[in-house]
Parts: C-alpha cells; structure tokens; sequence
C-alpha cells in the first residue's frame, strides 16, 4: 500500500480535544476487573470455605480433587507435589479465566484499561510502538474458541450443582443459596452462549443460512445475546464473585442461608 | 438560542492554529450551519468540505469537541455552548486547508482488496437467486458512506501511522460486505491476515462508536473476520475437520 504524508503528529499520553470524562469508563473497567483477579485469586489459594451444605462456590466447581463431599475423584491426590499449595480452585479455575481474558469484549476493554492502547477513543497513547493481536504474545488470542468448549462444559457442571442445591438431607428445598447458584447459571449461559466464537461457530461460519433453519435459529439466538454481550460480561463476572462470597459466608457462619422453600 | 463561540482550526500542511469566532444560533441548527454562517459572516475563506447535509455524502467528517463526528449530523443543543465548540479536520489524514483533509489514501487501498467475484449464474435465466436471510448480513456493510470517521478514529492508524500495514475498519468492513456474500467466490483471508493487518485491530470498539450509520463494525465485521481468519490459519483443529469433511 501507498504510504501517506502526515505533517502533524500531536499525540501524547492523554492528550485530547474530548471534553467529555472520557477517562471514566477505563477508570471504572480498571477498578472492576482489578477488584474482581484480586479477590479471586485470594479465593482460590484458600481451600477452604467454599462449600456448605448442598452448596458449592462457582469458584471450586468442578471439585476434582478436594476435601468436600463435592469431590468427584475423592481427596487430595498423593501425586500433588509437597511443595505446592492444594487448593481445589487451582485446578479449573484457569479455565473461565482464560475464557474471559480471550474474551473479545474483555480484550477491548482491558486494552483500554490496563495497557491504555488507546486510553479510549481519540485519546492519545503513551507509546509509539504497536504489535497489536498479530505477534506474540497476543497472538495467542487465537485460542479463544478453544477456552469457549471448556466453558461449555464447565455450564453443565454449574447447572449440576445448581440442581444439587435443591436437595437437602431432609429433601427438596430452596434455599438463597440455591437462587444465587441458579442465576449464576442463568448469567454464565449469557455471557458464554452469545459469545463472539459462539455465534461464528453455530453460524457465522457460513455464507448461506437459509438452507439450514435450525443453524438460522442458533445463529438469530447468539446473536440476540451477543448484542448485550458486555452486560452479560460485567453481570456474570460480579455475581461469580458474590456467589463465592456467599457461600464463603454461609460455610464461615457470617451469613445464615434462608430456607425458603 | 443566544451567540456561540466556535474554536475553528484554521491552517494548511505546514501548521495552523485555532481561532474563535461567535455568531448567533437558533433552534435546529447544526455545527455545519454554525459554520457556514460563520463563512458568511466573518471568514469567507474558511475551507469546509459538504455535500448533502443530510448525513448521506460523509463529506463533513471533523472533530467536534475532540470527537470525530459528520458536522451536518451534530445538533448544536447536544452540545455545552456555555464554553467554545472546537471543531479541527480529521487527525489522521494530511491537512489540505482549514477543516478539509486529505483522504485520498483510502482510495488506494480500496484498489488493493479483491473485488466482488460473483460465481457461475445458478438460475436458468442467467441470473443468481438469493434469500434476503443471507443478504441481510452483507447489506448492514452497504450502509456505509465512507465519510471515514472510522478511519480517523482507529488508533492503529490515528496514532500509531501504520498505514502500509493496516486497512483501516472502512476497508474491514467493504472486504466483509463481499465475504459474507452469498454469491462471491473470492477469497480474500490470506490477504486479511498478511497484507491488510486484520490482527493489528485489537477490537476497542471506536469505529463503531463514531459511525454515523451505526453499523456494528467491530461485532458484526471485523470480529466475524477475524474467527474466519483463524478458522484458516489459528484452528489446528477446524483444518483437520475440513480435510475429512470438506466443509
């Protein structure tokens, strides 16, 4: 391509004619998703906390290896190295998370954010040089549909332990908990079913739907989610972290789960 | 309504500056009314670039108030007319005269996309047959007036100049207009991802932001351009399907 002749370069960190608080969303972005590694880091290196009665946090589902009666293959492995600390979280959690940093909404976001590439729109850069998503390492966006399965099947293993959160050893029953874990699905489903990766793969792959009205259904259903998908982002992201909160609280004895049904 | 002051940038290639000028505003005026009574008031030699005025042409792209906007389609009492309204040319593009650019750039890449390849006529009489299902998609891209605010406001070309790298998210959206097309054959991912930079877009959503037309660049072009990319050239996985399948 031809090159262009501009004669006036007067960028500069922050510099813009805007006069709007263009500076509050990233500033709002940055607290939100500082707010939300910190805590889940600190909630997966506990270990403990994170299950009480049929309940169990998002965070530590599914339980492969642990401690609690969620466990699927049963207590702590012999294999674990002495030196590493156990937590139960430490083995899925790398999976949601990878999904959401791949996400196509969170890498705009946390571009703008944390890297202020640019700080927002028509705001100037601190830097001169750009690799932008076709070098390492973000290359390895790429992948993104890859952590799209994986947060497939973490859903059904969500919806399970919704499911489990309906019964109790006296029998069915619903108690807050089991509404937190419920929505949790709900928002989950949201955010992972209209994703970007989703919508191309049910149907944006293809030039021609109309032959296939099932595709065409799909394809109008992720894409009718996809149009909110940064609520779905924010909204399930905050309420991951309240679900772990509330049943950290419940098993601490803080909070008192009400049996409502 | 009472007297406004608009900050125009007056200048050419080799620099320029703002000046203010006040004039008098009434009910349902634009920036680009604003500045055409200006003209007649008090700069007749104040350059500006307008067709229509209707939002249609995209002749009138300018930065109002630090955002790229068309000047025909930015309502006066959206704006704080309690302090000066600035209004420059488009950053990115070279300075012509006063609010008038240069965007001829745009016209050159446009030659280097591989144009629209209408396969074989299917129909007897020589002619294709589509549902409007699979042209819905396309025809959003045809709104497009090229007024270029999206090129003026994507970082990789605003700030960082990567003009012999980067398409721009116009030229994302005229290469996705023909990708989508039920009826084209041509292929134009290889180019996407070596030639025109597609991975370069690292998806912050300002070319939607100022679109006038209110296309979803980023959602429902590049994003989709980009899985299409790594469909080819990212999915170890998907090539091993389409190998034994063929799809």
């Amino acid at each position: 391509m031809s090159s262009i002749d501009v004669p006036i370069r007067d960028g500069g960190f922050g510099k813009t004619s805007r006069r709007d608080t263009w500076w509050l969303q990233p500033l709002l972005t940055f607290i939100g998703l500082g707010c939300f590694l910190l805590y889940a880091n600190w909630a997966a290196f506990q270990g403990e906390h994170y299950h009480w009665g049929p309940y169990l946090s998002p965070m530590y589902s599914p339980e492969l290896w642990g401690p609690s009666p969620h466990a699927i293959f049963g207590p702590k492995p012999d294999w674990w190295p002495s030196f590493l600390p156990f937590s139960a979280a430490l083995l899925v959690l790398w999976a949601p998370g990878l999904f959401r940093v791949t996400c196509y909404y969170y890498r705009g976001a946390y571009y703008k954010a944390f890297w202020a590439d640019p700080p927002n729109c028509a705001v100037g850069e601190p830097r001169s040089s750009y690799w932008g998503e076709r070098s390492f390492p973000l290359i390895l966006q790429n992948v993104h549909r890859y952590f799209l399965y994986f947060a497939v099947i973490f859903l059904f293993f969500l919806a399970h332990d919704a499911w489990k959160a309906l019964w109790w050893p006296d029998g069915f029953g619903i108690g807050v908990g089991t509404l937190v874990l419920t929505l949790n699905v709900i928002l989950l489903g949201g955010y992972a079913l209209g994703c970007h990766s989703m919508r191309h793969i049910v149907g944006g792959c293809r030039d021609v739907l109309s032959g296939s009205p099932a595709r065409r259904k799909a394809y109008d259903g992720v894409s009718c989610l996809n149009r909110k998908h940064m609520v779905w982002a924010w909204c399930s992201l905050l309420w991951v972290a309240f679900s772990d909160v509330y049943v950290r609280l419940c098993s601490m004895g803080v909070w008192h789960d009400w049996r409502i049904v | 309504m009472a007297d406004a002051t608009f900050r125009i940038w007056r200048g050419d290639k080799s620099g320029g500056g703002y000046k203010d000028y006040t004039t008098q505003t009434s009910e349902g005026m634009v920036v680009l009314d604003a500045v055409h009574q200006i003209q007649a008031e008090s700069a007749p030699d104040l350059a500006v670039r307008w067709n229509c005025k209707a939002g249609k042409c995209g002749s009138c792209s300018a930065e109002i108030n630090g955002m790229p906007r068309l000047m025909c389609m930015t309502r006066l009492n959206t704006l704080d007319l309690s302090q000066a309204v600035t209004v420059q040319p488009m950053k990115t593009f070279p300075k012509i005269r006063d609010l008038v650019t240069d965007v001829s750039w745009n016209y050159k890449v446009k030659t280097k996309i591989a144009r629209f390849a209408p396969r074989k006529p299917d129909a007897a009489d020589g002619t294709w047959r589509m549902n409007q299902a699979d042209v819905d998609r396309p025809q959003e891209f045809r709104k497009c007036i090229e007024c270029y605010l999206c090129q003026n406001v994507c970082h990789v070309l605003r700030d960082h100049q990567m003009f012999d790298d980067f398409i721009g998210p116009r030229f994302l959206v005229y290469a996705a207009n023909m990708e989508m097309n039920p009826i084209d054959s041509g292929d134009r991912l290889g180019a996407l991802k070596d030639q025109f930079g597609i991975g370069l877009c690292n998806i912050t959503k300002c070319c939607t932001k100022v679109c006038p037309e209110e296309i979803k660049i980023t959602d429902n072009a590049i994003i989709p351009l980009k899985e299409r990319v790594v469909d080819e050239y990212f999915d170890p996985v998907r090539k091993l399907f389409k190998m034994f399948t063929g799809k």
